[in-house]
């Protein structure tokens, strides 16, 4: 095959690798042992880390793209996708990340901006990025910016799903709101909410958002991931959640089980019980405000 | 017609979508619908496996009794379409990470499998491709994309990138390594649906 025929990192590209995640679960893993376990679970890809959002916030400090020499250890541990965090901004780590083959990468809250202002130019790079979203303004800046996945970013680390339930509501209560606006209104739409208008007026004809939604963010048990999926998630990431849980191995199971039967309350029943308890957590209301971790990014 | 669409996790809208205008564009009467649990696959006439992760598709195939299912429509003459996923799970064995993952194949078609053969997503590719069935080369879509590496004389061969066939067909079978569902031509959605016409 002649090298020239082949087109690599196209926008079709990009947004089909996200499109197959669909209806599946995407798990925080540590080591090389965790990869696996949530391979055999049937995560759909798993995103490599040195320490799960939770002691990311317990360590406090700054919060910087794991070492790359445990995310290439885990690239070479498993068959599923493998994705990673860069800071926000840090165009630097994500070609790092790039080029040790980790399949997606997520320019992520969970660790401390690189750019306060900027976020990255996700439309350079071959790989494709997966961003965080409160709101629909800032989902489409992050399309518009090439990122080829969006997920709610809840509070990470938290185990409390309060927040990523406010975010998926947001996104899609604000959808329903503008479909049926003239143009002219649409464009005041575009203004407001600061995203630019052939994205608004693209997703309002979708009724959906141009690229997979996942639900990010606190999501720590079966019911969890289920809830997220009936307010319309694509799919779940699952951060502390899994491996914070008393059973990791029962919990992973139980999770991609619980997504595929999120609108069947008794097999929910049966899928949920004694598989251990969840991660302990903590409720968002209790936490300061120079610890929330949504804000940052714009 | 009433074709189903393996519904567990990946690109099903896709595939949905992609069936019910091909189907319209034929002039056929038919309905397309998604196989979530166990009980709907025995009563469609057509049966399609869309891309998504295999180790996780074959995990549910089986924890929803889904799995015996499709073997037994195989069996039976049902055309079956994979893709991508699809494609590792129709087989019969696999080689490299297949075999290290020791993952859950369907084993209908006569076929040896190779999971990501082209490499990993900053390999993933379009390019055209010689088809043996239609007239005018086809835009393929791959993705992690796998490869048959070795088949039984029942398989056709219908596309090969060097020694990696990416498309083939073995009876009412068909198994593609890419994404026909991505794009906007349906020559092999409709390549499919003549066998079930």
């Amino acid at each position: 095959m002649e090298i020239e025929n082949l087109r690599h990192g196209t926008e079709l590209i990009k947004r089909g690798f996200a499109k197959m995640q669909k209806g599946g679960v995407i798990m925080d893993v540590t080591t090389p042992e965790q990869a696996e376990i949530a391979e055999r679970a049937g995560a759909v890809a798993i995103m490599a880390l040195e320490s799960v959002p939770a002691d990311i916030r317990e360590a406090g400090g700054v919060a910087r793209m794991a070492d790359p020499a445990i995310v290439s250890q885990i690239v070479d541990s498993v068959t599923i996708p493998v994705m990673a965090k860069s800071r926000i901004g840090h165009t630097v780590e994500s070609e790092i990340l790039e080029s040790i083959g980790v399949d997606m990468i997520d320019e992520s809250e969970v660790l401390t901006p690189a750019d306060t202002r900027y976020h990255i130019d996700k439309t350079q790079f071959t790989v494709p990025f997966v961003s965080g979203a409160r709101n629909l303004g800032e989902a489409l800046r992050r399309i518009n910016e090439g990122a080829a996945m969006i997920r709610t970013k809840g509070e990470a680390g938290t185990g409390d799903v309060s927040q990523a339930v406010h975010h998926m509501k947001q996104i899609m209560g604000e959808i329903r709101e503008y479909s049926g606006k003239s143009k002219e209104e649409l464009m005041m739409v575009a203004r407001d909410i600061e995203a630019p208008y052939e994205l608004v007026e693209e997703t309002v004809n979708l009724g959906r958002l141009p690229v997979v939604n996942f639900a990010a963010g606190g999501i720590a048990t079966p019911a969890d991931a289920a809830l997220m999926m009936k307010l319309g998630a694509d799919g779940i990431f699952v951060g502390s959640g899994i491996f914070k849980a008393e059973n990791p191995e029962k919990m992973a199971g139980a999770i991609v089980e619980a997504v595929n039967n999120y609108d069947n309350p008794a097999k929910l029943y049966e899928i949920s019980k004694g598989i251990g308890s969840g991660m302990r957590g903590i409720s968002t209301d209790t936490i300061e405000e120079n610890q929330i971790l949504q804000s940052r990014g714009y | 017609m009433r074709v189903g669409v393996v519904a567990l996790q990946g690109d099903v809208s896709e595939h949905v979508d992609a069936l019910k205008k091909a189907i319209s564009e034929r002039g056929e009467k038919g309905e397309v619908v998604t196989i979530k649990h166990s009980g709907i696959a025995p009563t469609c006439n057509a049966l399609v496996l869309p891309g998504g992760e295999s180790t996780t598709l074959g995990h549910l195939l089986v924890y929803e009794g889904i799995a015996d299912e499709i073997k037994k429509a195989a069996l039976d003459g049902v055309p079956i379409m994979g893709t991508c996923a699809g494609l590792i799970l129709m087989a019969k064995s696999g080689e490299g990470q297949v075999q290290k993952t020791r993952q859950y194949l369907l084993s209908l078609m006569d076929t040896t499998v190779n999971r990501n053969a082209f490499g990993r997503q900053r390999e993933s590719f379009e390019t055209k491709l010689d088809v043996s069935v239609f007239d005018s080369p086809y835009i393929a879509i791959f993705i992690r994309a796998p490869a048959i590496v070795k088949y039984g004389e029942d398989v056709k061969t219908l596309a090969k990138i060097d020694d990696y066939v990416v498309a083939a067909e073995q009876g009412n079978l068909m198994a593609l390594a890419f994404h026909p569902e991505l794009t906007d031509d349906l020559r092999f959605h409709h390549h499919f649906l003549d066998k079930v016409s």
